[in-house]
């Protein structure tokens, strides 16, 4: 059965069993992945990176329900520092389970995604479920639309700080079978809220585990977001995950994106500053070893005046890794006033190793502030010199200045617990443990 | 303590240094004077270990030891000190956490073992004092935005942890006004003893009122063609690199430049 036919045959089989709020947007999206398919190389945004090939192998596409031997002790291997006073939630093959999940906040509402959109939600959700249409552009990000089912809405409420963070773990069971997971949320930052995410992803047995992954984020005015993606997992995993977020009046973004793990990762996170004075902060760093693949893209698209936003992205390529940068900056015509900064760089640690990195600047209006760069280098030969002259052997002394290059990035992690935690899992790659 | 013997040394097939023999002894200040070109630095950075430097010709002995086959580090473990003329900048690294890693690394190299925290709380701060630094300093990246009083201070204060057996201070007084010169020379001062041994290559004599030598060296076209006292430096000072220059008219040209 080649791919469409057994995607097709599997959505009808799941669209059957749910008809509710979602069928319409599943049903376009399904028909845009029909004609656009996974995409290939040929289309410009997924130039450098392959993902065609992972298709050629079937998977399982779970149900609404976790069918899934996850234990309560599988999960205590993979849950990330600072837990015990976190939210977490869990996505088992991308399947929210309200079971494992636990929600300790009183200012978070967290239902499955249908329910929602079934219930007082309905109105909001489907005006806001699939907002930007990327999917009906993007045949990766149709694919988990047309399969957006089990995922999870949550709502933050107004004027709220919720103090503790809330963890989201993305599992993917491929133990015995080949799993292809596909978690969907759509989140809710009301007027005046406040809210720390933390994701993450494991994935468990030895078969083929890839996850497609599609996050909305809403924030109304005034409402602030942080947001961190770390990214560890198995080194033969693959992995989508776009996040979208759009901005209204005076919100604020904070994101961070960790990428340590993984065979295949692409990551697109899109900012839309709708209204005035919103603010964004996009931080990355990538880390690939062997011949794991990165690739970030980002899209921060001015369409009101007055907004700021600063993006440095940095990676570190090891062996025959390859990485890939794409930063784009949309400044509409009427978005005057805009600052945005852009800045990529990358040292290359072999001569094996490649990164692609493409900065974009399109400006449609005459009154702005903005700059992008990229930098692609070796290590800095005088700092080693400096270091191994106080007595540091090569090794450390590397290690020491991949460490402090990767440091501006890992500042930026504001919870005590998971700076720590991704800083222990960057000094063991550098072997500084 | 070292022994240099016929060295030549040169970069990207350019020969700098054309013969140098020099022979420091525990408890000796030598001091390598010479105009610009001459091959001061690369002497420096050879004897470190700068990996961009070719040694064509010659030896180096150190406390007994082949020093030009050992890597940087290990000439810092066997106690060879560079102060950079121009200290590098490293983002992302605390003063702190390079000094600790320096010091441990080099103790490690002579098998002994690690200092515990309160020993190296206890040393540094003994260090900072002497240097007069600021202790907001240890926290910030190594020399990242110091001034240059501050970046050669951070020099000399590193020689003070590191405690070396020879030190090479390269141009440490170059860019620095004179209060900064004698808090470096008086730092320098008191790490003076009877066993180790203090190399100064400087272009002007004014650091040498404050770190006063034993010997000095003239410097010209990559060889030492003059040798005398603390007063061949006021000689210098006087009558300018000229009369070197005059007294040595069959090589006239930097080496590099023929």
């Amino acid at each position: 059965m080649d791919t469409l036919t057994y995607f097709k045959k599997r959505f009808e089989q799941l669209g059957n069993a749910n008809g509710n709020g979602l069928s319409a947007i599943r049903r376009n999206a399904f028909d845009a992945f029909s004609k656009m398919g996974v995409p290939t190389s040929r289309h410009e945004e997924w130039k450098y990176t392959r993902i065609s090939s992972l298709f050629n192998k079937e998977y399982e596409i779970p149900g609404e329900t976790v069918e899934s031997g996850i234990s309560p002790a599988d999960l205590d291997g993979i849950r990330l520092p600072g837990y015990g006073e976190a939210n977490e939630l869990f996505f088992v093959n991308g399947i929210y389970s309200p079971e494992l999940s636990v929600v300790r906040s009183p200012e978070l509402q967290v239902q499955n995604l249908e329910k929602a959109a079934a219930g007082e939600h309905a109105a909001w959700i489907k005006a806001q479920l699939g907002h930007s249409a990327t999917y009906l552009k993007d045949g990766i990000n149709a694919l988990n639309t047309a399969f957006a089912h089990g995922g999870a809405f949550l709502k933050v409420k107004k004027g709220s700080i919720t103090e503790h963070p809330v963890y989201i773990y993305n599992i993917t069971d491929a133990r015995g079978r080949n799993m292809l997971s596909q978690p969907r949320s759509l989140i809710h930052v009301t007027e005046n809220a406040q809210v720390s995410i933390v994701e993450t992803y494991a994935s468990f047995g030895k078969e083929e585990s890839f996850s497609n992954q599609v996050m909305e984020v809403v924030m109304e005015r005034d409402a602030m977001l942080e947001y961190y993606k770390i990214q560890n997992d198995e080194s033969r995993t693959g992995q989508v995950s776009t996040t979208h977020i759009r901005q209204s009046g005076k919100s604020h973004v904070h994101a961070v994106t960790v990428t340590l793990g993984g065979k295949m990762v692409r990551n697109n996170l899109n900012i839309v500053m709708e209204e005035q004075h919103s603010e964004a902060h996009m931080y990355g760093f990538y880390f690939p070893e062997g011949d794991a693949h990165v690739d970030n893209h980002t899209i921060v698209d001015n369409v009101a005046p007055n907004c700021y936003s600063n993006e440095l992205y940095k990676g570190v390529m090891k062996e025959n890794s390859t990485g890939v940068f794409n930063g784009k900056i949309f400044v509409r015509q009427q978005a005057q006033k805009t600052n945005a900064y852009q800045s990529n760089k990358n040292i290359l640690l072999s001569p094996d190793a490649t990164i692609n990195t493409k900065p974009q600047l399109e400006i449609f209006a005459d009154d702005v502030k903005c700059s992008h760069g990229c930098t692609v280098g070796k290590l800095d030969e005088e700092g080693l010199f400096y270091l191994r002259s106080r007595g540091v052997p090569e090794s450390i002394a590397r290690s020491l200045l991949l460490h402090g290059f990767a440091l501006d990035v890992l500042e930026q992690i504001r919870p005590e617990h998971i700076r720590t935690y991704v800083d222990r899992l960057i000094s063991e790659r550098l072997e500084l443990l | 303590m070292i022994k240099i013997k016929n060295l030549h040394a040169g970069i990207e097939g350019k020969q700098i240094l054309n013969g140098i023999d020099l022979d420091i002894r525990p408890g000796e200040v030598h001091a390598i004077m010479g105009p610009n070109g001459s091959g001061k630095s690369t002497l420096a950075s050879v004897l470190a270990g700068r990996e961009d430097y070719e040694v064509t010709k010659g030896s180096v002995e150190f406390l007994g030891r082949d020093l030009l086959e050992l890597k940087p580090e290990e000439r810092a473990g066997e106690g060879l000190f560079l102060a950079f003329q121009y200290p590098v900048e490293i983002p992302g690294l605390s003063t702190i956490n390079f000094i600790k890693t320096a010091v441990n690394e080099v103790r490690k190299y002579k098998g002994q073992e690690p200092l515990d925290a309160v020993a190296f709380l206890k040393l540094m701060n003994e260090k900072m004092a002497l240097m007069n630094m600021d202790k907001t300093l240890l926290s910030r990246s190594l020399n990242e935005g110091f001034s240059g009083g501050e970046k050669k201070r951070n020099e000399i204060f590193q020689m003070a942890m590191l405690q070396p057996k020879l030190a090479i201070l390269d141009e440490t007084d170059s860019g620095l006004d004179i209060d900064a010169i004698r808090i470096v020379a008086n730092g320098v001062n008191k790490l003076k003893s009877s066993d180790n041994a203090i190399l100064v290559v400087t272009h002007y004599q004014r650091l040498l009122d404050y770190i006063v030598p034993d010997f000095v060296h003239v410097l010209y076209n990559g060889r030492i063609v003059k040798s005398g006292s603390k007063e061949l430096a006021l000689e210098l000072e006087e009558k300018g690199y000229d009369f070197i220059k005059n007294e040595n008219p069959t090589i006239n040209e930097p080496a590099w430049t023929r």
